[in-house]
């Protein structure tokens, strides 16, 4: 679904991702793990063009997507993605972040917009929160929103930039249940985080980056379990 | 009695001869440069805004000269030389003319108070605008510029206040405005100081009404959005 070919990264002098390659399955959940700066955000963020790539290839669903004449937006339909600061847009309603985005780009009328949105919003148990303004949700809250906004353009993946990295503690969980949720139903997802049970639970492969490079990569038991490479050994003893 | 002379001077100054019916000519006249001069000013300010922050280096370099030229001469000698040069072949009304150059002089200042607005918008909010497909031009309209809009609002109306009292130098190009009216009492009756403090209070009450309405406006908006 998504093939990422020697994919370069350069910001100013630095050099973030160094010859980066990858092909991501239909249904897979990938997860990153790395220590920061290890170029696992910025890999996240060119999957979908937020940052563009210095050099390399990334393919989605059979269409070169780094190439000339490719329309990035109707790409980036089929791409949901979450961020670590859940940017819900402050001026509008719960209800109109969701279907903003659809409507514009006239993929629904209003009314369908808003039947799906209050689908999902009745789905994540927040239906009555439709009216309300981000800034009187919790933090939590304010995630999975972002999460079902993404979800109402029907993307066929949806990226996670470190979801639960800006959230008090005790609304960690209720943001990847949803995302267990998610994947249980067949997403295919790719998600840069620091939850390592998230990543033994769901991830079908564990990739490790450092210094932006994919050191290792395995499904979790193994990657858990049994890591080979020496910095991934060390990452894994810090954290663990 | 000292408030009968008072009486007798303002009667003077301010009523006899119809210079009443003067006075209201002068407010008026400030009212539509003000007015017409804002209208144009946000226009200009909008777009030189949006070019200030595209990718294109042209439209940004058009800008910038646009803002630095405008912004570094005077706006007397602005209205002059629209008066005199500029608009004179075309034979406008000095009314129109000053409308228009004040709405020039202003569209440089809005341009930078709307810039900072956009700046001042959180980069997350383009980046989620446009992860969910949106283009540029649609995340700009309807993510961006709102946010930016409510931040601005303050200095915004700040702008406006400012112009009110910067029109009081069109008299420069023969326009009757407050202040060319009140100058012109002052010296028909040899009274300087009721025509000049009567033109004062009557720009504090348009320059204290118009903070007004615009804290409303901000107090409105601010209902909608606690963020």
């Amino acid at each position: 679904m998504i093939e990422v070919k020697h994919l370069y990264k350069d910001f100013g002098e630095v050099k973030v991702l160094k010859d980066v390659s990858e092909t991501i399955e239909k249904g897979e959940k990938v997860v990153v793990v790395g220590p920061s700066g290890s170029g696992k955000s910025t890999f996240l963020r060119c999957l979908n063009l937020l940052e563009k790539p210095t050099g390399g290839e990334i393919w989605f669903e059979g269409q070169e997507i780094t190439g000339k004449g490719c329309n990035i937006n109707h790409v980036r339909r089929k791409m949901g993605m979450v961020f670590q600061q859940f940017n819900l847009f402050p001026h509008l309603s719960v209800l109109d972040n969701i279907t903003l985005a659809p409507v514009k780009q006239k993929l629904k009328t209003k009314e369908e917009a808003r039947a799906v949105a209050m689908k999902l919003l009745e789905r994540i148990g927040l239906a009555e929160k439709a009216g309300a303004y981000p800034s009187q949700l919790s933090g939590g809250q304010q995630q999975r929103i972002a999460i079902v906004r993404a979800l109402a353009m029907e993307p066929d993946v949806m990226l996670f930039d470190e979801p639960t990295s800006a959230l008090d503690p005790e609304m960690v969980g209720e943001v990847l249940n949803l995302m267990i949720e998610l994947a249980h139903e067949g997403m295919t997802m790719v998600v840069v985080t620091h939850e390592m049970g998230f990543a033994r639970e769901v991830g079908t492969r564990v990739l490790f980056m450092d210094e932006g490079r994919i050191l290792e990569q395995a499904p979790p038991q193994e990657f858990f379990g049994n890591p080979q490479n020496p910095r991934l050994k060390d990452f894994l003893s810090k954290i663990l | 009695m000292w408030w009968q002379k008072l009486w007798e001077q303002i009667e003077t100054c301010l009523i006899a001869k119809d210079r009443w019916k003067l006075i209201l000519e002068g407010v008026g006249n400030t009212i539509i440069i003000a007015l017409g001069a804002i209208l144009i000013g946000t226009v200009i300010g909008a777009v030189l805004a949006l070019m200030r922050v595209s990718q294109s280096r042209l439209l940004r370099g058009i800008s910038t000269v646009y803002i630095t030229v405008i912004r570094g001469v005077p706006v007397v000698t602005q209205l002059l030389i629209f008066s005199f040069v500029v608009f004179a072949p075309l034979g406008w009304n000095k009314l129109h003319i000053a409308v228009v150059a004040f709405g020039i002089n202003s569209g440089a200042y809005c341009c930078e108070i709307f810039r900072a607005g956009i700046q001042g918008v959180n980069a997350g909010q383009m980046e989620a605008g446009r992860s969910l497909g949106l283009s540029k031009a649609q995340t700009m309209l309807s993510i961006i510029v709102p946010q930016a809009f409510r931040a601005v609002l303050p200095t915004y109306t700040n702008e406006f206040v400012v112009l009110v009292k910067e029109t009081s130098v069109a008299g420069y190009i023969a326009i009757r405005d407050l202040t060319k009216v009140g100058d012109a009492i002052r010296n028909a009756t040899y009274n300087a100081w009721v025509p000049l403090f009567a033109v004062a209070i009557i720009y504090l009450i348009m320059t204290l009404g118009l903070s007004r309405l615009f804290a409303v406006l901000e107090r409105r908006l601010a209902r909608s959005d606690r963020g």
